[in-house]
């Protein structure tokens, strides 16, 4: 069965689609990286699945019913990791990890703080205000919400920027990890991934005389 | 993988420590409407007049409108940081309904504006010869109408969080609604200080209270949606 279904699926910006509309099926146990230049709507595309973004043309097929008829359900089986990544530099390590697992899983999830921030290389850096971390150190303290939760799917925007060469492949390994488990992957990069099993959603932006002439 | 551990209570007392933890780290932020409050009463009597009879008569009113404007400066910070820092995305893919992550921060702004306000009222009460009857009045009436003011102010604050520099837009939106706020308040005050019947203002004011507590978290959700997903 499969997990998530694009059907037609296009997102439109200022009366205009984004991209060709797609049709694409995401399964348990995918990798799937979306590909396109730049502003073909990569970001928007990923937005609009997790809700925060409403202008779109066509549906997302989730359980056999449209993902935002059923969106409270779905969003529990969702981790999504943006641009911005919702770390508070004034808050330490832990207190922005606790603060995350605290509003989206629950009490129970506390016990992983520590564990989860080892995982990205940062337990010594655990009480550390974040607005003394390096960019990459900062990306990792949001990556560490990946070792924390268990969502079975990950929408990941950019998830390797910052990161060096060491910690882009324990995430990769990470990734495949999740996906071993039976969760999803879907992540924009424009990097080179190591991973062989990765499927590609290629958005093809629309072609401005073409929107012209519809 | 369902979230059998997520629980509302938890999810609250996650979101009311993380206002308090941001707070005690940005000081700065508490401390200044605060100080706008206080330096603008002190320079009424330097201004206007130390006459006692008249300082008295304008107190009321004046300690409501600097406690109104003080609140309005601190509003355009409410949802800033966390929608620029990407936190607010995170909380409307959260679990926990956005009518209660909003309902915690304006209860964190009253507590750490509104209610430091109202301490400081009396001492401002004392420079403006305020009527000695008319302090428990001043007290009551800030308290209430303050968190009126919150809670408004938070429409504002979520309808304009996406522009670059929506201070001067907030204020258009948010000032004609604070005007029977003020009204009623300062009434209150007033009917004290002179003696009069003040339990209709009063009440009045309380209306207000419920309407906004019961409509505002409400309609700031619905608007904070739109900026965000825009």
């Amino acid at each position: 069965m499969s997990l998530l279904r694009f059907s037609e699926f296009t997102c439109w910006r200022s009366d205009e689609a984004l991209f060709e509309p797609v049709d694409f099926t995401l399964e348990s146990g995918d990798i799937v990286q979306v590909v396109g230049p730049n502003g073909a709507g990569k970001t928007t595309l990923l937005r609009c699945l997790c809700g925060l973004y409403n202008d779109y043309r066509g549906d997302i097929i989730w359980m056999d019913a449209s993902w935002r008829s059923q969106f409270y359900e779905f969003s529990q089986h969702l981790l999504y990791l943006g641009h911005n990544t919702g770390v508070k530099k004034s808050l330490t390590a832990a207190e922005n990890l606790s603060w995350y697992l605290g509003v989206q899983e629950g009490s129970a999830a506390l016990s992983r703080v520590e564990g989860a921030l080892a995982e990205v290389g940062l337990e010594s850096y655990v009480d550390t205000p974040c607005q003394e971390l390096s960019a990459g150190q900062l990306r990792r303290v949001a990556l560490a919400r990946l070792y924390a939760t268990e969502r079975k799917l990950w929408v990941l925007d950019e998830p390797f920027t910052a990161i060096d060469i060491a910690g882009v492949a324990e995430l990769e390994h990470h990734l495949q990890n999740h996906v071993a488990q039976g969760g999803t992957v879907l992540l924009t990069t424009h990097q080179a991934l190591a991973i062989r099993q990765v499927k590609s959603l290629t958005l093809v932006p629309c072609s401005q005389e073409l929107s012209l002439e519809s | 993988m369902s979230l059998e551990s997520f629980s509302l209570s938890y999810a609250l007392s996650a979101s009311l420590k993380r206002e308090f933890l941001l707070a005690a780290r940005q000081k700065s932020e508490l401390f200044n409407p605060l100080l706008f409050f206080l330096v603008v009463v002190i320079f009424v009597p330097l201004g206007i007049t130390p006459d006692k009879v008249f300082l008295a008569k304008l107190a009321p009113g004046m300690i409501w409108v600097f406690a109104l404007l003080a609140t309005l400066l601190s509003l355009e910070s409410l949802f800033k940081a966390d929608y620029e820092d990407g936190s607010l995305e995170q909380m409307l893919v959260s679990p926990l309904s956005l009518v209660w992550v909003i309902g915690v921060k304006v209860f964190c702004h009253w507590l750490l504006t509104g209610v430091p306000l109202t301490l400081l009222a009396p001492v401002l009460g004392i420079m403006l010869f305020l009527p000695a009857d008319a302090y428990l009045g001043l007290m009551v009436s800030l308290l209430i109408g303050t968190a009126c003011l919150s809670l408004i102010g938070a429409i504002g604050a979520a309808l304009t969080v996406s522009l670059r520099r929506g201070g001067l837009v907030l204020s258009l939106i948010v000032m004609p609604l604070y005007v029977p706020i003020l009204i009623f308040g300062a009434d209150t005050v007033n009917s004290v200080a002179q003696g009069l019947p003040y339990l209709f203002s009063l009440l009045i004011l309380c209306v207000f209270f419920f309407l906004a507590l019961i409509g505002a978290p409400f309609a700031s959700a619905g608007a904070l949606r739109i900026s965000v997903t825009a």
